[in-house]
């Protein structure tokens, strides 16, 4: 048995709250990367326009510290903590939400989350609570990936449990119809996360993941790269662009993230995400 | 671009295409989902409202909190949609601009068209920038909403396009 390692909540605290400051006001290289080759690829006008707004703003966020879009989004917290990792001096989900709530006051950022979904809608003040996923690892590390999510696109994201003889044209034919519906309100360019197979939540889940990999990394299955390919292909080719405003770059990158699944389904979901695609790790 | 400014007299929004760029100078009011929520209400009841319809322009932003020494934080379009439900009838109150962003219902646009009003887009996800372009902001209702009060922008070449112009045709359909 490895022994125990203790790790006092407060701990996390400092790091999260730093990562909800710079997330908001810096593009990560990969994608700043990608909206320049887009920029460069394009040929409508009004897209190229768009896309050097969309640089400019860029540089100005960083330069300023200035959130590159108001809608800071709302904190998703994806913790993968070592089986041999005690947490004391706290509550570990209360230090996540203390680490945002003084990253969202001290860094200006927006507060968008409210209490109740339904009747009172009224609003927290302090951008918390975040949506904490956590996963058991071997070992005493303690990892967790921040991510900002922002609605504008996480509206038009979308679940379909497709079953196995779709196959590979009905996951192409449901990612390419969310993205028309998502149209220009997504704010595209995009980024999309496509979760295939598990179940019904973890494809879910696994679309959100994709979120977080490098646009400079592919799926490691060779098939599933080329499907990623393909995916973006057809994406572009349906000619909404930046903004909806017509021109190639619909989305920079799609990102398939796969798991095992029942003899009877392929659960598909697209999680969609504006160019704003905000994520951090934090390790302790 | 053309520099336009606000309010636009009904030769100017007439004279306005779908798809043309342009600079905004002048007042524009915020108002985003619960703030057409309250208009609403108020306008059922016959309140009047915290600030004149006639002519404005409202832009659908919830801006991130100004620094000391800013007017504003980062302030980008939020999804129009959203507010389509109340638009009408603001347009019949006397509302002859909007900024926001992505496609509007046919209600909407048939408002636009019956009143000569104007649909312009900008740029989502570029609220550093467009933060730049707003001079002052002064609080005018509902501040309990946070993000989401109502204020009164004075922009300067705030860019946008023409979304809906007041014929109806659509950026989005081009
Ligand atoms: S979808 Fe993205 S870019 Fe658009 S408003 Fe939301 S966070 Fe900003």
């Amino acid at each position: 048995m490895g022994k125990i390692r203790e790790i006092n909540v407060s701990e996390l605290v400092p790091p999260i709250r730093e990562a909800c400051g710079t997330m908001a006001v810096q593009y990560s290289c990969d994608i700043l990367e990608a909206m320049r080759r887009g920029r460069e690829a394009e040929e409508n006008e009004r897209a190229r326009s768009v896309l050097d707004l969309l640089l400019e703003n860029a540089g100005i966020a960083e330069r300023e510290r200035i959130p590159i879009c108001q809608d800071t989004g709302m904190i998703i917290a994806f913790a993968r903590i070592g089986q041999d990792v005690h947490f004391s001096g706290g509550s570990f989900t209360e230090a996540v939400c203390e680490g945002v709530r003084q990253g969202y006051r001290e860094y200006y950022l927006r507060a968008s989350v409210v209490d109740d979904p339904l009747y009172d809608r009224i609003n927290t003040r302090d951008n918390t609570p975040a949506v904490i996923h956590t996963e058991i690892t071997e070992g005493d590390g303690v990892e967790i990936t921040l991510m900002a999510k922002g609605f504008g696109s996480e509206n038009k994201s979308a679940v379909a449990m497709l079953t196995p003889a779709d196959g590979e044209q009905g996951i192409v034919d449901f990612v390419v119809d969310t993205v028309r519906k998502a149209g220009p309100n997504a704010c595209p360019p995009l980024i999309i996360g496509v979760g295939i197979g598990g179940t019904f939540e973890s494809c879910a889940l696994l679309s959100k993941k994709a979120l977080l990999r490098s646009l400079n990394e592919s799926n490691p299955d060779a098939r599933y790269a080329a499907l990623e390919d393909r995916l973006l292909q057809e994406v572009n080719a349906t000619g909404i662009g930046p903004q909806g405003l017509r021109g190639k770059t619909t989305a920079l990158k799609v990102q398939i993230e796969q798991m095992p699944t029942h003899i009877a389904g392929m659960p598909c979901a697209v999680n969609i995400c504006c160019h704003v695609c905000r994520h951090a790790k934090v390790v302790l | 671009m053309r520099k336009l400014k606000l309010p636009l007299s009904p030769e100017e929004r007439r004279s306005l295409r779908a798809g043309e760029g342009v600079l905004l100078s002048g007042r524009i009011y915020t108002a985003r989902d619960a703030a057409h929520k309250r208009l609403h209400e108020m306008l059922e009841r016959g309140e009047p409202l915290p600030f004149d319809l006639q002519d404005a322009c409202i832009y659908y932003v919830g801006p991130t909190p100004a620094k000391e020494g800013q007017a504003i934080g980062s302030a980008g379009p939020t999804t129009s949609s959203r507010m389509d439900p109340y638009t009408p009838e603001l347009i019949e109150n006397g509302m002859q601009a909007m900024i926001g962003k992505g496609r509007r219902s046919d209600a909407v646009k048939q408002a636009i068209v019956s009143r000569g009003a104007v649909y312009f887009v900008t740029v989502g996800g570029a609220g550093a920038l467009l933060s730049r372009c707003i001079q002052k902001r002064r609080m005018i209702a509902f501040e309990d909403l946070l993000a989401e009060a109502v204020t009164e922008l004075t922009v300067e070449d705030f860019p946008c396009y023409v979304g809906i112009d007041t014929f109806g045709n659509d950026i989005y359909d081009l």
